[in-house]
């Protein structure tokens, strides 16, 4: 592993991205800035933005907290309030936080927010979830956008329809009622096609591991790539510059046939190529990356960095029908796909990567990639004759974290996929 | 599959609408487990053991209303199974507006309809449609009956026996149900048996997962009567009559889903609190405390709790609460604490006065 660990431009970048919106929050009050509270998959944060207002994720916090070792004092919290051991974490580490004064990532304290937009695409846990926060912020309004799920394998004229109708007459009423401004279509316009050119980069960006060695880890490091997209900045033009600057390093990546950077600096031989369903747990991220790159395992695909939506087939916000696209966005996130859709998209990610083996890291927190994942491990175990991993953790609560059963058990796989390389070499 | 379908679409062509809630604690799960994680609820993994077992081979397709992602997620498990000749997840709008979540609805059911059409043929008019809607009003409103009477006089049934009553009209014609729900009316009608020192409960959180039968009895057995639950909730979904007279059923059903659906952890209730709700529940049947029992992993029940349980302490409503899934074997521990809670209320505490 090469110790070489110096910063790259777009990491600074986006660095100074999240840290200046943390600061515009922590502000919103003194500037008369109005907070929208709403979710990640399926964010409309083009049409937040368009009003003036500024967006809060509550997954991102406590995916934040889960990092900074806080969540599990604030789930703890939570569970104190009455909130069961079995359910999503993320709520229950968002409530803790709340309990203990809401002070964000940067230290600062996150402002209540002034409209609940419940945009619910592919987690139901999220309808619940704001349930809780409009009577933790009573008389707040909440605006709700039921995502329709793509049971039918496909997004009907319908489907659309009821979508557009909720963004016309619910949502875009209750932005104009709180933010005191009218809807500016052409502005909303103006940030789809900033998105558009955002979520091309981001295909190009993740489409560069088919390279070998890959220049990115597309799960670990795919995570941070997605940040920006994923927290706030949807739409903006620093999102543009930022992924226009982080493709530009990629592709330096591949002309100097550099494998993906890591927390102990580049990874200097690629033994393993992996695509990981399910989302990463946040407590232990760095324990948890390190025994991939330890091993030489680079994730080439991951469906959890698709959660925000999904672009690998096709779809593209279209600036001249801004609230189809809208519709169609969080419609199109990896967790509204139904599991067939799911299977064919993995499918498509193990086969186009060249992935060595398949694994799934299962969430006791999130019935929404969870349920399901044992039939999809099945489906492409069937189809692929592909190796498969299964791991278990959660997402921010650090008591479902046991290192050493994780250990253990890609431990035997890579063995697996070891085996089966010189099996497939010799035959 | 619970919790609320409207069977009265399936009814008028010409089909029957079974309720599938899971495997209970008679089956046992062999194949069902390998499909699920220890974290997810129990009711699933059954009913992926029955379908494996070929226990619906005589099934023409399979609705999935939405309840969670569980059972969301059940639905493309059965579509990659390819089992019947659909499978429909039911999205339930959250919306409900008539011109925006009723709209989508309205699809929604003319897609269920086009399916059952391919299969057998029969086109639904209005009359057929009215016809059924008249059934299903009339077992909704004996049933409500059942529970009035209980209300006044519990004695007279159990709830054990009131839960299989109910429960027999998922698997059998709402006209051959009506019949035994008149007989069943006409025998608890008049007095029989006998009064005991017993707390009136109300039990909530079961509203999907189904509590083993074992566990209905315990309660009851441990010092209380049920008077009001949520179990089979579907039965009793809507709340009144649906219109019979009119040249458009389908809008009927769907105005009625809109605007007389009662409360349930599987609809958001902005703008209709649940804790409120519950509330004008706790006060009309008289109870004495509330028992919430839900099953084990049930994120859309266990988020409730907290909402449900303040209202219950600010109200100064005594609760106690517990986990179960369908297949629970053991009331031991249950019997304590229902015994306990009951025998609390009835050694110490004055009956509840809340203002109706």
């Amino acid at each position: 592993m090469s110790k070489d660990v110096a910063k790259e431009r777009s990491m600074i970048i986006q660095k100074e991205m999240i840290a200046n919106h943390f600061m515009e929050l922590s502000t919103a009050k003194e500037t008369g800035k109005k907070v929208v509270y709403t979710f990640v998959p399926g964010n409309i944060s083009e049409l937040i933005l368009s009003f003036g207002m500024l967006p809060v994720y509550p997954e991102i916090n406590a995916l934040q907290s889960g990092m900074r070792k806080k969540s599990g004092d604030y789930i703890r919290d939570a569970e104190q309030h009455g909130h069961s051991e079995d359910v999503c974490t993320y709520v229950k580490c968002d409530v803790g936080m709340m309990i203990n004064g809401n002070i964000g990532p940067t230290g600062e304290k996150i402002p209540n927010p002034d409209l609940l937009l419940l945009s619910y695409t592919g987690c139901f846990t999220f309808l619940k979830w704001f349930e809780t926060l409009e009577r933790l912020y009573p008389g707040v309004p909440v605006a709700l956008l039921h995502t329709p799920y793509q049971e039918a394998h496909k997004i009907t004229p319908e489907m659309t329809a009821y979508m557009v109708k909720q963004l016309k007459e619910e949502v875009i009423p209750k932005m104009e009622q709180v933010s005191g401004n009218k809807y500016d279509e052409e502005k909303l316009k103006a940030a789809l096609r900033n998105s558009s050119k955002v979520e091309q980069h981001i295909i190009n960006i993740f489409d560069t591991t088919k390279h070998r060695p890959s220049p990115i880890d597309a799960y670990f490091a795919g995570v941070y790539y997605i940040g920006p997209i994923n927290s706030g900045f949807r739409g903006t033009p620093q999102a543009v510059d930022y992924y226009a600057e982080l493709y530009k390093e990629i592709r330096e990546r591949i002309e100097n046939k550099l494998g993906p950077i890591t927390p102990e600096g580049v990874m200097e031989e690629e033994r393993f190529r992996l695509v990981v369903e399910g989302p990463p747990n946040w407590t232990h991220f760095r324990e948890f990356w390190k025994l991939f790159y330890d091993m030489g395992a680079v994730i080439v695909a991951s469906s959890y960095t698709k959660v925000g939506g999904v672009y690998d087939m096709g779809f593209r916000v279209n600036p001249d029908k801004p609230l189809e696209s809208l519709a169609e966005y969080c419609m199109n996130c990896y967790t509204n796909l139904n599991l067939q859709q799911r299977v064919d998209l993995l499918s498509k990610c193990i086969t186009d990567y060249h992935a060595d083996g398949f694994l799934v890291n299962s969430i006791k927190s999130c019935n929404s990639f969870s349920a399901g994942q044992l039939m999809i491990m099945q489906q492409l175990e069937k189809k692929l004759e592909i190796p498969i991993g299964f791991i278990e953790s959660d997402l921010v609560d650090p008591r479902y974290f046991s290192y050493s059963n994780i250990k253990n058990r890609l431990e035997s796989f890579f063995q697996m996929l070891e085996q089966r390389k010189m099996i497939i070499k010799t035959a | 599959m619970p919790v609320y379908f409207p069977r009265e679409i399936i009814h008028a062509a010409n089909g029957l609408a079974v309720g599938i809630l899971g495997g209970g604690d008679k089956k046992l799960i062999l194949k069902g487990d390998a499909y699920y994680q220890s974290y997810i609820c129990h009711m699933p993994r059954s009913i992926m053991e029955l379908v494996l077992d070929n226990h619906f081979e005589g099934f023409d397709g399979f609705i999935f209303p939405s309840i969670c992602d569980v059972i969301r997620n059940l639905s493309g498990m059965f579509q990659l199974l390819e089992r019947g000749s659909f499978v429909k997840y039911l999205d339930l709008p959250q919306n409900f507006k008539s011109h925006i979540g009723g709209e989508f609805y309205i699809h929604e059911l003319q897609t269920v309809l086009k399916s059952v059409f391919d299969i057998n043929g029969v086109s639904v008019t209005p009359e057929r449609l009215n016809h059924s809607i008249s059934l299903f009003n009339r077992n909704r409103e004996l049933i409500h009956r059942i529970y009035a009477i209980r209300q006044d006089f519990p004695w007279r049934m159990t709830a054990a026996d009131v839960y299989n009553i109910v429960r027999a009209g998922y698997v059998i014609p709402v006209e051959d149900h009506n019949a035994i729900l008149e007989k069943v009316i006409a025998l608890v009608i008049e007095e029989n048996g006998e009064p005991l020192d017993k707390i009136r409960v109300l039990v909530m959180g079961a509203f999907c997962e189904q509590p083993p039968l074992g566990l209905i009895r315990t309660i009851e057995m441990a010092g209380c009567y049920i008077i009001e639950d949520d179990f089979l909730l579907g039965s009793r979904w809507i709340m009144g009559n649906i219109d019979t007279y009119t040249a458009d059923p389908i809008k009927a059903l769907t105005d009625a889903y809109l605007e007389k659906s009662t409360f349930s952890s599987s609809v958001y209730d902005v703008g209709n609190p649940k804790e409120v709700r519950l509330l004008e529940l706790i006060k009309s049947r008289n109870v004495d405390g509330v028992i919430f029992a839900a099953p084990s992993f049930c994120d859309p029940a266990l988020l409730d709790h907290p909402i449900l349980q303040k209202m219950c302490n600010d109200r100064n409503i005594r609760f106690i609460s517990f986990l179960y899934s369908e297949n629970t074997g053991q009331f031991k521990v249950i019997k304590e604490q229902v015994g306990t809670f009951s025998d609390s209320i009835k050694l110490w505490e004055e009956p509840l006065q809340l203002k109706k």
